[in-house]
């Protein structure tokens, strides 16, 4: 038996609060399914378990403030037959230490580590949850104490902020519904105060100044800018986009995350983490996506092994990772672990961004909008659609030199765009 | 086959659509004449969440060189009602 911890979200999260469970005691559980919602400064965050098992049983309440590393459920190993006497749902909301763990399958440790390998539901909700209900509404509901169970889903079956609000108010006003108590729910909500959508804000806003003071404050950076011929590229996506149904279309900026992640590998200097007074460079290369909140503030979850996706599958992931971060929700994994983040502004019009490194990571790159220049080829002035390409990096882990490089490999990657 | 739905039938399911786009929106505030790239904040990501979303819901397959017909919320209901008799 395993104590489930809250994961570190990022080096600046301390704290977060558990808004549900999707689970309860008993069920089986599979390496890569979200056990939990946790609201954070960050946004709503939804939690993994990265190991096979049972829920043995739920430590902490919903709208409760756990600190990261604080005991949320205590998770037997293994898949197997639920253990006999354990598993009842008898109403013991605080587990005693049991001496004598269920034994771990051998097979267990033989699985393969790829999350290639059990591919994450596209929505929690559809998939692990008797009930599907929106990311905010979710957060809705544990902020008025409002039951998930007992709302009455909208268009399509879905439970939105307004079927929530609307519960809350008919709860307000009928006497308090008698909710039978279920065999799982020995912990019950408190409600939470209500946070509005300002002090959301402003949390988020507090947030990203100290992940942006302390990298200004630590990280010596310098800034390297690289304008790019995007031409073959801009064509080359025309070409293929024409073919393509709308489901399987690619945006340029994916185009440009490849390279990104690719370029890395001539340059492994960009991508890592500088710890402990020494750079540490990683692998695996998950970039980061900056990606601004319409009501404000900015989140930049992951997108795992873009060097190692097909640029089809980086523009899904990336559409999909979009639509969930607008729509209110993160998984914890993609929330901590970027090794390397990409920017790009262009959508606002703006030519060219400078960005600031999100630490501990060394480096960003910034990518403006396509702007149609005169650009001379083999002595010829054309006229070209160019794009700038800008790097911020630590001084403590390269030099202008290696980032010269790595911005020129990015350029000549996006030359040949059909080989990303 | 189920019938043709009416515009207004594809005025809502447009508008839920772009519900799970951008939840913070409220449909109710949009000014169905104006681009809403501009009005909504709407980026290209979003914007082919959106067609996407459409494709799903609707069963229609919008070309890349039409996306200029789809700038507002009146001619994205006209584009995909049109397309819907053919």
């Amino acid at each position: 038996m395993a104590e489930f911890r809250m994961p570190s979200l990022g080096a600046d999260m301390d704290y977060g609060t558990l808004v549900e469970w999707t689970v309860k005691p008993g069920d089986h559980i599979r390496r890569g399914d979200i056990i939990a919602f946790v609201d954070t400064d960050k946004g709503l965050i939804e939690i993994e378990v990265w190991e096979d098992g049972m829920v043995e049983s739920l430590v902490a309440a919903p709208g409760q403030k756990l600190a990261v590393g604080a005991v949320m459920a205590m998770i037997a190993a293994g898949g197997g037959a639920p253990a006999p006497a354990e598993a009842l749902p008898k109403p013991a909301p605080i587990p005693s230490p049991k001496p004598s763990p269920v034994p771990s399958t051998p097979s267990e440790k033989a699985r393969p580590q790829s999350r290639m390998e059990a591919p994450l539901p596209t929505t929690a909700a559809a998939t692990t949850l008797g009930r599907a209900a929106s990311p905010l509404a979710r957060r809705r509901a544990a902020e008025l104490g409002v039951e998930l169970a007992a709302v009455r889903p909208g268009e399509g079956g879905i439970i939105r902020v307004a079927d929530v609000e609307r519960a809350a108010a008919s709860r307000a006003e009928a006497a308090p519904a008698v909710e039978a108590p279920k065999a799982a729910p020995s912990v019950q909500a408190p409600p939470r105060e209500p946070t509005t959508a300002e002090q959301r804000t402003a949390a988020m806003r507090r947030v990203i100044a100290a992940a942006m003071a302390r990298s200004k404050r630590e990280i010596p950076h310098y800034y390297l800018e690289h304008h790019i011929d995007v031409g073959p590229a801009v064509s080359w996506l025309t070409d293929e986009n024409r073919k393509r149904p709308v489901t399987e279309r690619m945006l340029l900026s994916a185009v440009l995350l490849k390279a990104v992640a690719l370029a890395v590998h001539e340059v492994p200097e960009m991508n890592g983490y500088f710890v402990d007074g020494a750079f540490r460079p990683i692998e695996r290369v998950h970039v980061g996506v900056a990606i601004a909140l319409r009501q404000g503030g900015l989140v930049a979850p992951a997108l795992h092994d873009v060097d190692r996706k097909p640029l089809v599958e980086v523009m899904k992931e990336m559409l999909d990772l979009t639509k969930r971060v607008r729509g209110g929700a993160i998984r914890s994994s993609e929330i901590a672990d970027a090794t390397i983040t990409v920017t790009s502004l262009g959508d606002q019009g703006v030519e060219s961004v400078f960005g600031v490194i999100y630490p501990p990571q060394v480096a960003l790159v910034g990518f403006g909008k396509i702007i149609e220049r005169a650009w001379a080829v083999d002595g010829m002035v054309g006229v070209r659609p160019v794009v700038s390409s800008s790097l911020a990096a630590d001084h403590r882990a390269s030099d202008g030199h290696r980032g010269g490089r790595f911005l020129a490999a990015i350029d000549r990657l996006l030359q040949r765009p059909e080989k990303l | 086959m189920s019938p043709k739905p009416t515009p207004q039938e594809v005025r809502e399911i447009v508008l839920r659509v772009l519900h799970t786009i951008a939840p913070e929106i409220d449909v109710a505030s949009i000014d169905p004449s104006v681009d809403w790239r501009d009005q909504l904040d709407l980026d290209s990501v979003d914007l082919l969440n959106f067609l996407v979303g459409v494709h799903d819901a609707l069963g229609v397959d919008i070309p890349e060189e039409d996306y200029p017909k789809l700038s507002s919320l009146d001619r994205c209901v006209d584009y995909v009602s049109a397309r819907m008799q053919d």
